[in-house]
């Protein structure tokens, strides 16, 4: 029988019913406390320290402060000094404060190659759905699953559902992955993929570049997805190749690799068909991602809606977000501008935003920060020069972490501030409390950043 | 985890759906080392500035897609620290459900309608081996999965289970089946 790609990796994992083998387990400073203590307490061990690699990034400052113990915020520094020491404690490799390899846990996977095809990947965070971009089962769990991984390397998982989303078309021009996202759950809801793994697929997610893939792989919870996947191809293999952990046998690895797509004629408990050529840039208006429309609308008025409680919450939202039913997206103007996340913070991403920026200058009215994803991305940035071209656009400039896209350290937007953030959550206070978030992809944000308010990047030059 | 079995007593409303972890418990409580000692920032910024009121009641019932966001199991902990000890809504977020099943805090579905009536009645009573919950206005069957049942009538340690099945998990790890993926202390 034709198999999806879901089916052969849960059947490859199954240790026995609902208990299926984990590959990878990423470890952070704020979901891991707890997990170790009950270890601990428990006089238990972590079974495989070598399927285990932890990095902080929650809670890290951004600002240049480069060993844990130098961490001004007290409770940020015990963290992370605790996640060092449990570490060591357990025999499990870190890349903490100081490290080259440092960086926000779901992009530093991909970047040293241990995020590969075929895998089981677990994380006590929820934007775990990204490895999915490379033909992987990840999706995020909670302290008591991480202390159960840790302890077992094995997980009792519900079996989800199953769901494709076959985009056709092209994205096109100045439509980003993140539109694509954006518009998706706009169109399904903020609940529209709970209990399902789910598949993109088509041409138009074919034609985009790993990490195009992604960002739209991280976004998959928002969607209320349990995990998000891609079939690997050409293009995943060609990122795996050459990298720290890329496997030695490298070719019979992608020849095992190349046997995860979904067989033609799998069958799977929904299926959605989207039209990428007709998505645009997208702006989010309210207070969850699925509260989103083009660049080129208007702030939806509730009193158009269909259900009470749809009307109740976008009143709510628009009165949080200080912002008039009616008013033209362009018209909204942010006074801060956060690029980074696990969303959008990747070489490609600076890069896309750097073209956009490039000898104008952030508009007087904004306060612009770039947060690359890693200690790698700021050097590769470093090494493009991408760092003057924000500077002189005048960015500031920090060093890797989750940074403004929670908001743990002290990259925080004020009370009622308005912000352009390529991260992945606008509820309420997620940036800060009483901060306004607006979601859009990185071109988005660095046009805004310039003009003051947003624009439609396709007529924006 | 201690076992449940009965949750009876008043039920406190949240009328609201797709309240996030953001929500819950605010990220600058997610700094604490410690497992307990967050109820008293559950809602924090809501209850701080007025927006809602909430009892430390027995049941907790809200609106749809509750406890979407994050896998903070902070959010869990905070609402039992609270309280709470059964969540009733038309329908929960995956991992918050999964995570309140792992901290013996009752995570239970019911339709819209019959949300209505639990939360006019205002108070109920939730039996977890039968999957009903009762209240002025009738019966309700809501749905555990029958393992997780177990777990939570029986106050069961997931982990001590999963190691009872410790030759299979060798076994798996003999297959070869576990031999591809990096080797993370090797980098
Ligand atoms: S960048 Fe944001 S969404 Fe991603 S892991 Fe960090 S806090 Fe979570």
């Amino acid at each position: 029988m034709p198999q999806t790609m879901f089916d052969k990796l849960w059947e490859a994992h199954e240790v026995s019913e609902n208990l299926i083998y984990i590959d990878l387990h990423l470890v952070h400073e704020v979901t891991s406390p707890q997990a170790f203590d009950g270890l601990r307490l428990a006089g238990r061990a972590v079974r495989r320290p070598d399927k285990t690699i932890a990095t902080a990034d929650h809670n890290v400052p951004t600002d240049g402060t480069m060993a844990a113990r130098l961490i001004a915020d007290q409770l940020s520094r015990v963290q992370v000094e605790t996640l060092e020491r449990n570490c060591e404690e357990f025999g499990i490799p870190i890349y903490s404060l100081g490290s080259e390899r440092q960086g926000i846990v779901h992009v530093i996977g991909p970047e040293l190659g241990v995020t590969q095809p075929g895998m089981t990947i677990v994380c006590g965070d929820s934007h775990t759905s990204t490895h999915g971009a490379f033909g992987s089962l990840a999706f995020g769990i909670g302290t008591s699953e991480v202390e159960h991984v840790l302890a077992t390397q094995c997980l009792g998982q519900r079996k989800p559902k199953t769901m494709r989303i076959n985009y056709s078309g092209e994205l096109g021009f100045g439509v980003t992955a993140k539109d694509l996202i954006l518009a998706t759950i706009g169109r399904l809801g903020t609940g529209g993929m709970v209990g399902h793994a789910v598949e993109y697929a088509g041409p138009a997610i074919e034609s985009l570049s790993m990490p195009g893939r992604m960002t739209v792989c991280n976004m998959t919870i928002e969607g209320g997805g349990r995990a998000g996947m891609i079939a690997p191809d050409e293009k995943t293999f060609e990122w795996v190749r050459g990298r720290p952990a890329a496997p030695n046998d490298f070719d019979a690895a992608v020849e095992r690799w190349r046997r995860l797509a979904s067989d033609e004629g799998a069958s799977f408990d929904t299926e959605i068909d989207v039209d990428a050529g007709a998505i645009s840039p997208m702006v989010t208006w309210g207070t969850n991602p699925g509260m989103v429309v083009q660049v080129t609308d208007s702030v939806p008025d509730p009193a158009q809606m269909d259900s009470p409680a749809d009307r109740e919450s976008a009143e709510r939202a628009l009165a949080y977000m200080g912002l008039d039913a009616g008013t033209p997206m362009t018209e909204v103007a942010p006074e801060r501008v956060f690029i980074g996340s696990c969303t959008n913070s990747r070489i490609e991403d600076l890069r896309e935003a750097a073209e956009i920026v490039d000898g104008r200058k952030v508009a007087g009215s904004v306060r612009a920060m770039v947060v690359p994803g890693s200690q790698q991305v700021k050097a590769d940035a470093e090494a493009e020069g991408l760092h003057e071209v924000f500077r002189s656009a005048g960015f500031e400039w920090r060093e890797a972490g989750c940074s403004m896209c929670l908001g743990m350290n002290p990259d925080i937007l004020v009370e009622g501030e308005r912000c352009a953030s390529t991260s992945n959550r606008n509820f309420e206070g997620r940036q800060g409390k009483g901060g306004r978030t607006h979601l859009v992809s990185p071109k988005m944000a660095a046009a805004a950043a310039i003009e003051g308010h947003f624009v439609d990047i396709r007529d924006w030059s | 985890m201690r076992p449940i079995d009965v949750i009876e007593g008043k039920v406190s409303v949240l009328d609201r759906a797709d309240v996030d972890t953001d929500q819950i418990i605010p990220k600058q409580f997610l700094k604490r080392v410690e497992r307990t000692g967050f109820g008293e920032f559950l809602f924090y910024d809501w209850i701080r500035d007025g927006e809602i009121e909430l009892e430390p009641n027995p049941i907790l019932l809200t609106g749809a897609n509750f406890g979407c966001g994050s896998s903070r199991e902070h959010a869990p902990w905070a609402l039992e620290d609270f309280g709470f000890e059964a969540i009733v809504a038309p329908s929960f977020a995956d991992i918050f459900y999964s995570n309140c099943t792992k901290v013996g805090l009752l995570p239970a579905i019911l339709d819209e309608e019959h949300c209505r009536a639990v939360a006019e009645a205002g108070e109920a009573r939730i039996d977890v081996d039968d999957e009903t919950i009762t209240c002025a206005a009738g019966v309700f069957k809501f749905e555990v999965e029958p393992d997780v049942k177990h777990r939570l009538l029986n106050g069961l340690d997931d982990i001590g289970i999963t190691l009872e099945n410790g030759a299979a998990i060798d076994a798996f790890e003999g297959s070869g089946a576990s031999g591809y993926g990096p080797v993370t202390t090797a980098l």
